[in-house]
């Protein structure tokens, strides 16, 4: 590589971190509690005893009660309020339902109730007042993780920060020849200036981390993009899948026919599938005038992929179904591998291990800047000119 | 002054551990059990490099 194309890699590789490098820690430093975000709930929180332990509230056995009496009941707790959704579980009875005080009410309006479907038990229930102790702090990390508290643009400008994040991470890989010309993989002058061992581990800690930086990375950025893929896919497969239905009035609350009812009318659309969960009419996730059912594929890398039936929800008879498309279904994936959360523990344990690398790397980056700013004798330092940095080695 | 090294010298190992490590992450995604493990494997790869460097390599 000649030294000019050296240069301008330098340049956009100094750019593209000193860009995200503040907001990055902000999301490893929040990331790394939110990887165990379900083993800090089940230590904090009490163990519900199920009616029927080990039976998913996702399938249609015996002792299960209707999805109408549920609905009922939740109904009744929240007077006044509209269903918006009802969510289902493959391993244990529990379900939740969220309502809110209009079909398109924002997440800070809904209360989320969870259900104990073998028994009709009320097992707890949720809202943004509510929340308290580890519960809040966690609600607290997760949202200053997502969006800052910014809502969508500050969704979107976070994944802006991944953008820049990624380029950053590209532009190491092509600096990192040059950086090691001289010296074999792994190599660590841990014996000579500072600012010579922190590019040896920046170095290091980066180029073995790339591949799960990069994923981690893309599918920061994707899951940012959550709010313009979903609205894309109401805007175009769910507008052609209810074309008939175009320029309806919105179906009144009162005029909803049964779940059971529509729930039949979808499983057997789709047989051999369960239910993840239901959104109903008005929200982000449905039309007007249907009772979105949302099925899981039935394979372990399908389960993932989503495909909405939709029935109509006042008579109760099938619309559609359709898988989502391929850019609704990069979001399904992109969730587990953003978040590490299907590997069991020991994959959140590397999930933890490889973002206190992130943050090292992040760290000895901006401490590389600063120290060949503050001293311009080592102004030639690690950039421009590999000859001198990659100092070689005995 | 020591050898120059090739791009592919240069790459060798970092690729080995790039290829491990996307392989690892989508194993998991394709079922539980011995995928779930393979998982675990791949991704203890970078940490074990780590580790290797500062034993072996450091002065």
């Amino acid at each position: 590589m000649s030294r000019a194309a050296i240069k301008e890699w330098v340049w956009v590789h100094k750019w593209s971190s000193l860009v995200c490098t503040a907001f990055l820690l902000m999301l490893c430093l929040t990331g790394l509690p939110l990887i165990f975000h379900d083993e800090i709930d089940r230590l904090t929180e009490d163990q519900p005893a199920f009616g029927m332990p080990g039976v998913g509230s996702s399938g249609t056995a015996k002792g299960l009660l209707t999805l109408d009496d549920m609905l009922a009941q939740a109904l009744a707790n929240r007077p006044g309020e509209v269903p918006l959704y009802m969510a289902f579980d493959n391993d244990q009875p529990s379900m939740t339902i969220t309502t809110g005080p209009r079909p398109d009410a924002p997440g800070s309006q809904m209360t989320i109730q969870s259900f104990d479907r073998s028994t009709g038990k009320l097992i707890g229930a949720v809202n943004e007042d509510s929340v308290s102790g580890v519960d809040a702090v966690m609600h607290f990390l997760l949202e200053l993780h997502t969006d800052m508290f910014l809502g969508l643009p500050g969704m979107l400008f976070l994944g802006a920060m991944g953008a820049a994040f990624v380029i950053a991470l590209i532009s190491g890989v092509v600096l990192y020849a040059p950086f090691m010309r001289k010296l074999d993989f792994g190599s660590l002058r841990t014996t000579r200036s500072r600012r010579t061992k922190w590019l040896d581990y920046h170095n290091l800690l980066g180029i073995v981390g790339l591949a799960w930086m990069l994923v981690v990375g893309l599918t920061g950025v994707i899951n940012a993009l959550a709010v313009p893929i979903e609205a894309a896919w109401k805007a175009n497969e769910l507008a052609a899948m209810t074309g008939e239905y175009a320029g309806r009035e919105p179906l009144d609350q009162a005029r909803y026919g049964s779940l059971d009812k529509a729930m039949a009318a979808a499983r057997a659309q789709l047989p051999g599938t369960n239910p993840q969960f239901i959104a109903f009419p008005g929200g982000t996730f449905s039309s007007n005038h249907h009772y979105a059912v949302f099925f899981q594929g039935d394979t372990p890398l399908t389960e993932r992929l989503l495909t909405p039936a939709l029935v109509d929800a006042e008579t109760g008879t099938f619309t559609a179904a359709r898988p989502m498309p391929w850019y609704y279904q990069a979001l399904s994936l992109s969730r587990p591998l953003h978040f590490g959360d299907y590997g069991g523990l020991p994959l959140k344990l590397l999930w933890a291990a490889l973002t206190l690398f992130t943050i090292h790397v992040l760290g000895t980056g901006l401490y590389l800047w600063l120290a060949k700013r503050r001293s311009p004798a080592l102004a030639q330092g690690p950039a421009p000119m590999p000859s001198r940095i990659a100092e070689p080695a005995e | 002054m020591s050898r120059v090294r090739s791009l592919p010298a240069i790459f060798a190992w970092p690729a080995v551990i790039f290829v491990i490590g996307i392989a690892g992450l989508v194993i998991a995604l394709t079922g539980d059990g011995w995928r779930d493990g393979a998982a675990w494997a791949a991704l203890a790869a970078p940490v074990a490099a780590v580790a290797w460097a500062m034993r072996a390599r450091r002065r």
